[in-house]
């Protein structure tokens, strides 16, 4: 499978992913540069964490203008698989493509640690091969991870069985409902605030986040359609 | 209207009356404001060392790994398999004073600068810190405005710009309230055939400015470092530079991939005193001239004159000299990533820095005169200030009841306590290598490309130093190769950081000298050459100084790329060891050498007599025998004792995750309350499945160690006895939970 890792300036989580897909998972993975206007022939696409252009304005609010939004777009509404991790799920969410924001923590403070997370829901691309008996150990690193929506949407992401990772032990930002990672309405682009690709080697720690990636690509391999890559 | 030059101008510019005298001399003219500017902080403490040069010479500096030692902007070490690694620490003590976040945050942009302007990618930063203990009855609001600036800048710049923060060290002392000192160390690896020095060649070759626009911000920055503060060091603040971490990374990026062109001859980045100091040491590394038209430099705002533009410490700038003929190589890729980059000059071939400004030469100064030629001090030196008294109180009587309290105060004392919340601000994970990050003794990063780890620790006792510079500054080289040795590295070089008041005391200037002496002789026994660093001196306000604080950073190898052991018991039935034996060294005055410890501070409300004894050949057979036996696989968890001793050490050892207790019997004869918390360096605490006791003890013998079997893991209580008589019992949980929210809710008092 064929992993494209878009890189925007300020990006800074985008080789931990490369790094995870290829070495630890075996997939192939290839940087996609954000001024690109194709996806370079990816299975799925993967929107790394890091600070893009600063995020000086509101996290993600300039990287959403980035060219390649433009065939991401397209690639999504296509069906593709799309993750967004931390800085990721940011822009995913003021692209349009995930309903909610995200806030500054509680404690207004970064925090980096690991935390526990279940999954919300088996039924979707990127959960289904998570362990039902235990939760996931998984870091996250953020200042701005406080997911928001009025409770109307929440309501609606929980009836439509959206909610793709909850916080399972204390909620670490303030989180509505503790809501760690959502679904988009066709359930092909997830962004989730924890770094499943900094969990994929004992080494440095977890190798819980492999669940993640072992789910897109069983997902992956079952669809054969392969959407337009643009 | 340029203001007119003459010697009370000098001395307002910080510059002594004999320095303005040289300086006309060597001129053999007036100078211009804009050279006076120049030569003023070229000349200051911050950037010419003249008063610690002479002795900086006596440090170690060389050795079989060394390849770039002091002088340049980072020192350079060879890790095997064609890497090498460039580290170096620097202090940004001044600024944080003043604007604690923005102090800081520069502090870090501008190691990481140091670090890449040599061509290797950064991959860890290290902080060590000292505040005034934020529940200081008269300063602690300002104490805790401080801490919290000062970590959130770290925090804003480090995971910005994506490199972790990988450990540190945090400790809290009264002279430090209006003082704080903020040291930050960075590491970077690379090719080793891929170094890029700070010099400028080639008469032609196009001097090329990059990065951010010149402003009027830090203006005299360099000088302002070199000065001891009054009440109107506020007034200061703006120049205290300001930080876009964003704009580093492009630079960072975008330098990497500049010099992969091979058309780049030499590169610096612009810290202190910005384009004044990059060009005269380019030249003068390089024996030749710069030739610059200030006309051509990016501005961020119109009308700066000549002196500003020279001595402006904008951030986030470089300054490369590239090969004539191939620079638009080098512009094409600045371009890319969006950066200013303009051919501001030329190299000369007359050793002159000559600066142009609207068709006027401003200036023109030989380089070596600038650098080489400083001014250099030999400071009169007496002996050093204590900062307290040889004779202290005869040790309490203590009961068990009244240790466990004891224990559980030092556990909540800010010096001891969980750092988590400094800590978890910092992103200490991206880049995915690190593989033992805060809250061990040292931090490891692995190296995937050369197959190997580094470790690093950064370790620094005031205390010890004011009782004794010579000896405190030996015993934390020894800490940090401790420290090192835990994990199982090898340590194979230092970088240091002197923090020290006002060196025109001479009793402070001996606390300067004996450091230095202490340290040089401990580096050299470690074998750990010293390959840079800084000095910051003048750490005074208001006449109060720091206690003398050398801090040094120690970088340590290991052969693989694998987790290390801990410093947490987990699991229960294991054995516990405590090497090195319960009380290293001579006996005869241990009264003398408790007044050093934590205890004593923390517990009995003042400090005496000497810092510990170490005998660094007992030290360094500690060290082997614990490489050993971790390279062996023998130990599950290995823990420096350190500050606070034996009992703080244990507990430390019971706080992982999950919570382990132990079981522990201490024999012998001196009092349970020197037993449990004397600072004794030289031991480190092991826990060892029981099947392996045996190998441990083997090599205990092997290398002429103690290596007493202290008890067992297991339960949910520490539990400690001392020689049959006293004794407690403390639940884990209990301890574990004051240890880790006492310095959280410390900074949320109102």
């Amino acid at each position: 499978m064929k992993f494209g890792v878009v890189i925007f300036p300020g990006s800074n989580c985008d080789h931990d992913a490369l790094y995870a897909l290829s070495c630890n998972l075996g997939h192939e993975a290839i940087e996609i540069w954000h001024e690109s206007e194709e996806l370079g022939g990816a299975d799925a696409v993967f929107l790394p964490g890091g600070f893009s252009y600063g995020d000086y304005l509101r996290c993600g609010a300039l990287a959403r203008f980035s060219p390649v939004i433009r065939p991401l777009r397209r690639f999504a509404s296509n069906g593709g698989l799309v993750i967004g991790v931390c800085n990721g799920f940011q822009i995913l969410c003021e692209a349009g493509l995930l309903d909610g924001a995200l806030l500054r923590n509680r404690d207004l403070r970064f925090i980096c640690r690991t935390v526990e997370i279940v999954p919300g829901t088996r039924a979707s691309a990127f959960t289904s091969h998570c362990p039902s008996e235990r939760p996931l150990r998984i870091p996250i690193a953020h200042g701005e991870g406080c997911y928001f929506a009025n409770e109307s949407v929440l309501d609606r992401l929980e009836k439509e069985d959206r909610i793709a990772f909850r916080y399972s032990g204390a909620n670490p930002n303030g989180s509505a409902r503790g809501i760690a990672g959502v679904l988009s309405e066709g359930r092909n682009v997830l962004g989730m605030m924890p770094h499943p690709e900094r969990a994929c080697d004992e080494a440095v720690g977890s190798t819980d986040g492999i669940a993640v990636f072992r789910s897109m690509a069983a997902a992956f391999a079952k669809s054969q359609v392969v959407p337009d890559a643009a | 209207m340029l203001p007119e030059v003459s010697e009370a101008v000098a001395i307002e510019h910080g510059m002594t009356s004999e320095e303005y005298g040289r300086l006309t001399e060597g001129l053999g003219r007036t100078p211009t404001i804009t050279e006076l500017g120049i030569v003023s902080v070229m000349w200051s403490e911050h950037c010419s060392y003249k008063s610690s040069r002479l002795h900086l010479k006596k440090l170690p500096t060389t050795g079989e790994r060394i390849l770039v030692g002091p002088g340049e902007n980072a020192g350079i070490v060879d890790i095997g398999g064609g890497w090498a690694a460039a580290f170096k620490i620097e202090s940004h003590n001044h600024p944080s004073y003043i604007e604690p976040f923005q102090g800081a945050a520069t502090g870090v942009g501008g190691i990481l600068r140091d670090i890449f302007t040599m061509g290797a990618r950064p991959i860890a930063v290290l902080d060590a810190l000292r505040f005034g203990p934020p529940d200081d009855p008269l300063h602690g609001p300002r104490n805790r405005r401080i801490i919290q600036g000062v970590v959130e800048g770290i925090a804003h710049y480090g995971n910005c710009i994506g490199v972790p923060t990988i450990g540190g060290e945090c400790v809290f002392a009264p002279c430090f309230s209006a003082n704080p000192l903020v040291n930050v160390f960075a590491l970077g690896v690379f090719r080793k055939d891929a170094i890029f020095l700070g010099l400028a060649k080639g008469v032609g070759n196009p001097v090329i400015y990059v990065g951010a626009k010149t402003g009027k911000d830090g203006i005299k920055g360099a000088s302002m470092a070199s000065e001891e503060f009054s009440e109107d060091s506020e007034a200061k603040r703006p120049n205290v530079q300001v930080g876009d971490p964003f704009l580093e990374k492009l630079l960072l990026e975008a330098c990497l991939e500049a010099m992969r062109t091979g058309a780049i001859l030499g590169i610096q980045d612009m810290g202190a005193a910005g384009l004044t100091c990059s060009t005269a040491e380019m030249g003068g590394r390089g024996g030749v001239g710069i030739e610059i038209d200030l006309d051509l430099v990016p501005q961020r705002e119109e009308g700066m004159t000549p002196y500003e533009i020279m001595l402006s410490e904008s951030q986030e700038r470089m300054l490369l000299v590239a090969e004539r003929g191939r620079e638009h190589e080098v512009l094409e890729v600045f371009r890319k990533w969006g950066l200013d980059a303009v051919e501001i000059g030329s190299v000369t071939s007359d050793r002159m820095l000559r600066v142009r400004h609207q068709g006027d030469v401003v200036a023109e100064l030989d380089t070596v005169f600038l650098s080489e030629d400083a001014p250099l001090y030999d400071r009169p030196c007496s002996t050093p200030r204590r900062t307290a008294p040889l004779a202290g109180p005869s040790l309490p009587e203590r009961t068990g009841r009244q240790i466990k309290a004891d224990l559980q105060r030092l556990l909540c004392s800010p010096d001891l306590s969980s750092k988590r919340w400094i800590w978890e601000q910092y992103d200490h994970q991206v880049r995915t290598n690190t593989t033992a990050g805060p809250g061990s003794d040292a931090a490891v990063v692995r190296i995937k490309e050369a197959g190997v780890s580094l470790a690093m620790s950064l370790d620094g006792n005031s205390r010890y130093c004011g009782l004794d510079p010579r000896l405190g500054a030996q015993l934390i080289v020894a800490e940090c190769c401790r420290n090192l040795s835990t994990v199982g590295a090898k340590p194979i070089a230092t970088t240091n950081n002197l923090n020290f008041g006002n060196p025109e005391r001479p009793e402070i200037m001996a606390q300067l000298v004996e450091s230095v002496e202490g340290m040089a002789a401990a580096c050299r026994h470690f074998g750990a050459p010293v390959t840079g660093g800084n000095v910051s001196l003048y750490n005074e306000t208001l006449g109060e100084g720091v206690d003398p604080s050398p801090v040094v950073g120690i970088v340590g190898i290991l052969d693989h790329t694998r987790r290390p052991p801990g410093p947490c018991f987990n699991r229960a039935g294991d054995c516990v060891f405590l090497l090195g034996g319960l009380l290293p060294g001579a006996r005869d005055d241990l009264e003398c050498r408790f007044g050093s410890s934590q205890f004593a501070v923390s517990i009995l409300g003042q400090s005496w007599g000497l810092p510990p004894v170490v005998d660094l050949a007992y030290e360094s057979a500690v060290h082997e025998a614990v490489r050993e036996i971790v390279r062996r696989g023998l130990a599950r968890s290995s823990h420096d004792v350190g500050t606070g001793g034996l009992a703080v050490a244990l507990a430390e050892c019971c706080f992982g995750d999950p919570l382990v207790g132990a079981e522990i019997t201490l024999e012998t004869e001196v009092p349970g309350v020197v037993a449990l918390f004397h600072e004794a360096p030289s031991r480190v605490l092991l826990s060892v499945p029981r099947e392996r006791a045996g190998e441990v003890e083997a090599v205990a013998r092997a290398s002429g160690i103690a290596a007493p079997r202290i008890g067992h893991t297991g339960g949910r209580h520490l539990a400690i006895r001392v020689d049959g008589g006293l004794g407690f019992q403390a639940s884990v949980e209990r301890l574990h939970a004051m240890w880790d929210s006492s310095f959280e809710s410390s900074l949320d008092v109102q």
